[in-house]
């Protein structure tokens, strides 16, 4: 516990410290992340205390606001958040200070306050033993990170992406203040301790309470049709910011959704039913609109929410498993929910801060101006190839591990299960995973090969240049991470499953449950990983001894007799998807404008397609701009005359009052 | 004793997959009244490529050279999970046949990655066709083994590949043969066959497969080919033992009889491309969406019986 205030009170002091010295950014920006590295390191090595000891401690203060109180718990599944986000906060605060002295060179010292603020914040999320200082810090949480995404605020899109951002995550609060004020109502108390022993909830409470904390953390956490800030607010921000919002932030929701579901009691099997249904809507309809993305921070940023999605698939499993009376599927979904959230938090990190290198490198991130960086920047594709490979879930990285948890649980389960009610949702599970594995090959082929390789499709990549230490060691280090937890998945899931099994949701049907004969399988899979290592290395061995004393020749590449080809005749990132975007286009409906070709020697033709968000341009939209419609009748009352605002609040006491007067009497 | 037989059936795979290029080939000249190329003709191209050296676009990196090495290497390690013969596969572990098609598609991804390397508009166009088709035809896959795993109770491919009996088609024909359409549709899509690719086109703009390699040469264009020719033979694996579920018990003549089927089912192949034409591009993705609902159709004939 010390440890732990002391990584909290090192993040705050340094972002206040880096946030005084106007004068002097370089030694703001040091200050800032270098208490950022020291907080995380602090950090990390408090969570990896608890976790190895297995022992929880809490501390439990009172505090002046009611019902709130300073009470902090750490024990091993919060511990797992907290290892994560204080690993994710080290490697992005090293990076950030290379990245934001090459982005803002002087300028950007104070959003390392923020950045601060904004780890903290998640690690006393993380850690929060009550729900109104849970409450405090998720919202605290948002609005820091609000500020750094409007960082570029001066362009029009990136204020337009921090107010939708800003708009979902206020209405998830609200959600969440409810739920928790009639949980906190039902319990007689706020404390995590209490909500989870109180006595269990009447049936229809449990519903609605489950329901508005699948909706109040699926905001957060981006369950389509919530996911619409991620592809706004994830571009915009900083590579850095990105990383920690996708690596961890978004998390939140999935450990809020783990949290509540210790207070709700035993699941009706519909619970199960529904996240199953929300991770299968999510996942695919991500991925689907991932492949059809231009900018490569989009793609990745829809690519999270299907990374969500799929996290959501596994829980939802867990859940079902947990009504329908069957440990094994309960401990493999719920394992492989943790498990991919850590496999999420590895890759996705990476991926966003090779999008960042790419973007020092290259100054771009539209996939159709880039092509053939891998020459340039061999270093940072290498490290974005392992972690592309490993987000599709291809051996011998980590991403299987995960997914294929969740794969033989749903198998197991399905097999033992009879009739058609019991077997649907698995069998729907089965099938979204493996609809997302495809798509997500074509996706992230895409990610990769049009910005790593061929030849620059624009211009200007004459100026392109390696982008510095700084920036490319974190995604090398990271894709090493890859591999080993690739390596090492048997160990690192039988340590999940332990945590699942004493502190997780699902207490009742797991407590004499051994998760070892069901992990087994893990070992094959590692074993798997290391034999595609070394096949490779033997493959790699074949191609040189047969080369050995061969001279190879260079060539231009064959261009099927025509003379003279340029990087323009390339596939793009549009077409090389086009295929994909045609045969789902009912759901992607993409915007083309087809060219008009006028006489018979056209001059000049414009072809363009895009793929705006669907519920963003056709429900939210629409929706909010009806009740703006409504709403703007009430405008006259809001018009800046202070004496005015007097007079109303004077006003609504005088009603309270009397009404207040009426019902005592 | 498993072991060896696994090991056995290994490296018996591993001689004879380019062997069923030889027999369709032979099977399709004969259809056209011509003599036709040597039945190992293929084991003399990937000899002479293997002793040959390479020529190099300049546009590539190092990731044109990794593409066919990682990709033979992928396609190996899921031919040692794939139980090609009577006996149990050289490893086998509950969910062995999910780790397969994920190393295919590390396979076919290396493949696509090698393609936009090159920076040619052709190797993009296969690229890109490639994707759409293998998306679907994965999908296909993964969901006609689980199909299988559901229906025969076992985890693990050996052990389904065990349980698929005369007396299984004795009593679910009808589940098993829509899971053999799907198969069969699966292989020759992802080996490249008519109806879905020319495995004979010599113009670009029609390739798929056959486009995507257009710069590889040697020894990796040889990798190439062998590659595939085992993609083919783990294929294959699967719909032989779903569709000729006979077994003596014994370990050589169950191979023999593997064997046998594998060249039948090179012969069908063969009989497919000579009486079929190639679907129109627009076309594939229709049938491979099919072969992809064929085992969600299996799957409700079981949940519901």
């Amino acid at each position: 516990m010390p440890l732990f205030l002391a990584s909290i009170f090192a993040f705050i002091a340094a972002g206040i410290l880096s946030a005084l010295p106007r004068k002097r950014p370089r030694a703001a920006g040091l200050a800032g992340a270098g208490g950022a590295v020291l907080g995380s390191l602090l950090g990390i090595a408090s969570a990896v205390k608890t976790l190895a000891s297995g022992a929880g401690e809490t501390l439990h203060l009172s505090w002046t606001i009611p019902y709130a109180a300073v009470s902090f718990q750490l024990e091993p599944l919060s511990s797992f958040f907290l290892l994560l986000v204080f690993a994710v906060g080290l490697v992005t605060a090293i990076y950030g200070q290379g990245y934001l002295r090459h982005h803002h060179p002087g300028g950007a010292a104070h959003t390392w306050l923020f950045f601060n603020i904004m780890v903290a914040s998640i690690a006393v999320v993380f850690a929060a033993g009550n729900a109104i200082l849970f409450l405090m810090a998720w919202e605290i949480m948002a609005l820091s990170s609000f500020f750094l995404v409007i960082l570029e605020g001066e362009k029009e899109s990136t204020r337009r992406a921090g107010l939708i951002y800003l708009v979902v995550t206020q209405a998830g609060t609200a959600l969440l203040l409810v739920f928790f004020i009639l949980l906190g109502n039902h319990a007689g108390s706020f404390d995590f301790s209490r909500l989870a022993s109180a006595a269990s909830l009447p049936m229809p409470l449990a519903n609605a309470l489950f329901i508005l904390a699948l909706v109040g953390f699926g905001s957060k956490a981006g369950f389509v049709p919530l996911h619409v800030w991620l592809p706004e607010a994830h571009p915009a921000a900083p590579s850095h910011v990105s990383a920690l919002m996708s690596g961890i932030m978004i998390k939140t929701g999935i450990y809020g959704l783990f949290r509540a579901l210790t207070f709700l009691g035993p699941p009706p099997s519909w619970w199960g039913w529904a996240l199953i249904a929300v991770g299968f809507v999510t996942s695919c309809w991500a991925i689907l609109f991932a492949s059809a993305q231009r900018d490569l921070k989009r793609l990745l940023a829809y690519s999270s929410v299907e990374n969500i999605g799929i996290i959501a698939l596994a829980l939802g499993v867990a859940l079902f498993g947990e009504s329908a009376g069957l440990p094994v599927l309960t401990m493999l979904g719920a394992t492989a929910a943790l498990f991919h959230v850590l496999n999420h938090a590895a890759y996705k990190t990476l991926l966003f801060l090779g999008a960042g290198g790419v973007s020092i490198a290259a100054g771009t991130l539209d996939l159709d101006r880039l092509g053939g960086l891998l020459k340039k920047a061999p270093w940072l594709g290498a490290g974005f190839l392992v972690g592309a490979l490993a987000i599709c879930g291809l051996p011998p990285l980590n991403g299987l591990a995960s997914e294929f948890l969740l794969y033989l649980g749903a198998l197991r389960a399905g097999i033992s299960q009879h009739g058609f009610v019991q077997q649907a949702p698995l069998g729907l599970a089965i099938g979204s995973l493996a609809i997302c594995g495809g798509l997500a090959i074509a996706s992230f082929s895409k990610a990769f090969g049009i910005v790593f390789l061929g030849t620059c499709r624009g211009n200007g990549s004459e100026h392109w240049h390696a982008p510095g230490l700084a920036i490319q060691a974190p995604v090398v280090v990271l894709g090493f991470v890859c591999v080993a937890l690739g390596l090492l998945a048997p160990f690192v899931a039988s340590g999940i499953a332990s945590i699942v099994q004493t502190h997780g949701p699902f207490k009742g049907a797991l407590a004499a449950f051994d998760p070892a004969p069901s992990l087994r399988p893990l070992f094959w899979l590692a074993g798997a990983n290391a034999g595609a290592l070394i096949a490779i290395a033997l493959a790699v061995w074949l191609r040189r001894a047969l080369l050995r004393g061969r001279n190879p020749g260079r060539a231009p590449t064959w261009d099927c007799g025509y003379s003279s080809p340029t990087p323009r005749m390339q596939y793009s990132s549009s077409s090389l998807v086009q295929p994909i975007a045609w045969l789902f286009g009912a759901f992607l409906r993409p915007r083309e404008k087809d060219p008009q070709v006028v006489g018979y020697f056209p001059h000049h033709a414009e072809h363009a397609t895009e793929t705006p968000d669907f519920f963003l341009e056709r429900v939210f939209s629409r929706v909010f701009t009806s009740v703006d419609g409504v709403l703007s009748r009430l405008r006259r009352f809001q018009h800046g005359r202070l004496q005015a605002y007097v007079f109303y609040i004077l006003v609504t006491l005088v009603a309270l009052l009397l009404w207040h007067l009426e019902v005592v009497r | 004793m498993t072991g060896a037989a696994g090991m056995t059936q290994l490296v018996f795979a591993l001689f004879c997959a380019p062997f069923l290029l030889g027999v369709a080939n032979r099977a399709k000249a004969l259809f056209a009244g011509r003599a036709g190329p040597p039945l190992c003709q293929a084991y003399f191209d990937i000899w002479r490529l293997f002793h040959k050296s390479v020529v190099y676009s300049t546009t590539t990196t190092w990731l044109f050279r990794a593409g066919p090495v990682v990709s033979l290497a992928a396609t190996f390690v899921a031919l040692c999970l794939a139980p090609c013969g009577g006996a149990k596969a050289v490893f086998s572990f509950d969910g062995d046949f999910i780790v397969m098609v994920y190393l295919l598609g590390l396979s076919r991804a290396f493949i696509v990655l090698a393609a936009l390397d090159t920076g040619s508009s052709f190797e993009g166009m296969g690229a890109s066709r490639e994707l759409q088709f293998s998306l679907l035809a994965e999908v296909g896959l993964l969901l006609c083994l689980f199909a299988l795993a559901w229906k025969t109770g076992m985890l693990d491919a050996s052990s389904i590949c065990g349980q698929l009996t005369v007396e299984a088609w004795r009593q679910e024909a009808g589940v098993l043969s829509l899971l053999a359409a799907a198969l069969l549709l699966v292989l020759l899509a992802e080996s490249s066959r008519i109806p879905f690719d020319d495995p004979n086109t010599h113009l670009e703009l029609t390739m798929i497969h056959e486009v995507m390699v257009l710069d590889h040469s040697g020894p990796e264009l040889g990798m190439i080919l062998y590659g595939a020719s085992l993609k083919m033979w783990i294929l294959g694996t699967f719909l032989v033992r779903l569709v000729f579920p006979l077994r003596t018990g014994n370990f050589a003549a169950d191979l023999a009889l593997f064997g046998g089927a594998m060249v039948l089912l090179a012969v069908g192949i063969g009989i497919i491309e000579s009486t079929m034409a190639r679907l129109r591009l627009l076309n594939v993705p229709k049938l491979l969406l099919g072969a992809a609902a064929l085992p969600c159709l299996a799957f409700l004939l079981s949940a519901g019986g």
